[in-house]
């Protein structure tokens, strides 16, 4: 990771209070940006990144030397056209890319701050990527946007701040984490919990590394951002390189040796630690409930033009829950736009090329940022 | 089409708030937005009529307004429009109920079954009519509850909701219903505009 010396940070140093009840203060976070502020400084679009993204939303990131997550919608003539928008992106407080997390070396110890890293919500890192507003010095964003759990802080965003933004775009996500999402977090988290070499969150990174439950970690996620449809027509039963099963426990299907894969590259760019914190934030999200019940109360001086999408096979964050925020808005309402996108690409469908959904959102975007510069709302 | 949208348009008010239900590709939102102070949300079944209205920037949730409609509070609206749709609703009458829940007023549209031009296709050649407003075969027609002019008056007469104002729209020309000439417009009308309230 020796490219990390040519990230962009702001150190926050005035203390943030976190929902847990204690307070950090001098810390960083890490961003990356892609286009230009203008002069009016009203073309800027926060994107927030999901569980294992990072600020690298577009481009080659300069760590992985590979695609940055959001590639697809992100960059010039793209769905966030960074020829007409100035495309800001944080990496979460509690990630492992730069921005202050479980990983940060404590100066006092010269060692991981690791599991004395205080729990943090959705809440708390949306509080700490709006002093990017200061730093920017932009008085109100076009737009806020995010797939998954970067839906849900597009959601705590246009809460805590509702005039902060003219455009939000939450997309496959929800208002309330479900039991379901989170059992398979919690899964996850004892994968990594209960492999020896987590050391109760003190492992050095070398010689000990939670690798193989990170890895497990991911595998199980994996599985949950496919649709049944979309795995049993890109793998079915294919065998893996042989012509015949094994008769052992090798990867003898493609799907088996396809999960190794995508659990062995994620346990080179991703911390355990972090992913323990980030899935915990997730499970703690409920914007109903930290609005009595009552979900429009999120919104209730929001003057912000929202558009909720969801995808048909997504079952992680299915479109019932999506249309949830649609029915909060519309009972107050507010200016909403919904639209489920066919696809069988499931939950991932947000980072890949689903033509109809990429479009969509470019030509919403540029033409509400004409009509709202030409109609002066 | 032009006419429908003029007539509907000139039935709102200046800086009221509009639901559009069965909004389609939006042009009678975009016809509303360009020629009143408005603010305009639409309802929409079809995926890729509600991209068509998001790429154009509006307000569009997509949804179906027999159980969608739900979802929005009691007279949330101070206008509600449902052009040329109802006759293809499972339930006519529930939508309609609330329609007058939701909107203070509400405009609707009704491609008319009882045009001369309707009864004599059916009279004479025996087939079921075909025309500009329903240009589907009997085997396609996404219309299930078919009704005239006359038909729809009535319907509000027996459910009490109070009608204001009924037009006539035959071709370029429009002109007042009354009861005193509802039998003979129901004859003439290729399109009823009715302005109701609960």
């Amino acid at each position: 990771m020796s490219n990390f010396g040519k990230m962009k940070s702001i150190l926050i140093k005035e203390p943030l209070k976190l929902d847990c009840g204690k307070e950090i203060s001098n810390f960083p976070l890490a961003y990356e940006t892609y286009g230009n502020l203008n002069e009016k400084k009203d073309n800027a679009i926060l994107i927030f990144h999901a569980l294992t993204g990072d600020q690298f939303a577009s481009d080659i990131n300069p760590v992985t030397n590979k695609e940055g997550w959001w590639n697809y919608a992100v960059g010039p003539g793209k769905a966030f056209d960074t020829g007409k928008f100035f495309v800001i992106c944080a990496n979460v407080i509690g990630g492992c890319m730069g921005s202050y997390g479980p990983g940060t070396i404590d100066p006092l110890t010269n060692k991981p701050i690791a599991t004395n890293f205080p729990v943090i919500t959705i809440n708390d890192m949306v509080n700490a990527q709006y002093k990017l507003l200061d730093h920017f010095k932009i008085e109100k964003l076009f737009a806020v946007a995010g797939g998954s759990m970067g839906g849900m802080q597009v959601l705590q965003f246009v809460s805590n701040f509702p005039n902060k933004a003219k455009v939000a775009l939450p997309i496959a996500c929800t208002a309330s984490h479900s039991a379901q999402n989170i059992a398979f977090n919690e899964l996850g988290r004892q994968a990594i919990m209960s492999d020896i070499n987590w050391k109760d969150g003190l492992y050095d990174g070398k010689t000990f590394n939670p690798d193989k439950g990170l890895a497990v970690a991911r595998m199980a996620a994996h599985i949950t951002y496919l649709s049944k449809k979309g795995l049993q027509e890109k793998f079915g039963r294919n065998l893996q390189e042989r012509s015949d099963l094994k008769f052992g426990f090798d990867a003898d299907f493609q799907i088996e040796s396809y999960l190794r894969y995508q659990g062995s590259v994620f346990v080179d760019r991703f911390d355990a630690n972090s992913y323990l914190y980030i899935t915990r934030a997730m499970d703690y999200f409920d914007l109903t409930k930290q609005h009595g019940g009552n979900l429009s109360k999120a919104f209730k001086d929001s003057k912000t033009k929202f558009f909720i999408i969801s995808f048909t096979s997504d079952w992680l964050y299915p479109t019932s829950e999506n249309k949830d925020i649609v029915i909060a808005l519309n009972a107050i309402g507010a200016d909403v736009g919904f639209v489920e996108i066919k696809t069988d690409k499931g939950h991932d469908s947000f980072l890949l090329d689903v033509p109809d959904f990429l479009s969509t959102i470019k030509n919403y975007l540029n033409t509400t940022y004409l009509n709202i510069n030409e109609r002066r709302i | 089409m032009k006419e429908e949208f003029k007539v509907i348009s000139e039935l709102i008010d200046e800086k009221s708030r509009v639901l559009d239900v069965g909004c389609g590709d939006g042009i009678l939102m975009e016809y509303l937005l360009k020629n009143k102070v408005v603010d305009v949300r639409g309802l929409e079944i079809s995926k890729e009529k509600v991209k068509k209205c998001l790429s154009n920037g509006l307000a569009v949730v997509e949804g179906d307004a027999e159980y969608d409609l739900k979802q929005f509070p009691d007279l949330s609206f101070d206008y509600v429009i449902l052009s040329q749709t109802l006759q293809a609703f499972m339930s006519p009458e529930n939508v309609i109920k609330d329609l007058l829940r939701i909107g203070k007023k509400v405009i609707v549209t009704i491609p008319n079954f009882g045009h001369w031009k309707v009864r004599l296709d059916l009279l004479f050649k025996g087939e079921m009519p075909i025309t500009k407003n329903l240009p589907y075969e009997w085997y396609n027609t996404p219309n299930l509850h078919m009704c005239t002019i006359q038909d729809f008056y009535n319907f509000c007469n027996n459910k009490r909701i109070n009608i204001f104002k009924t037009i006539s729209l035959n071709g370029q020309k429009t002109s007042k219903i009354t009861s005193s000439n509802l039998k003979f417009k129901n004859l003439i009308s290729e399109l009823g505009i009715f302005l109701l309230e609960k």
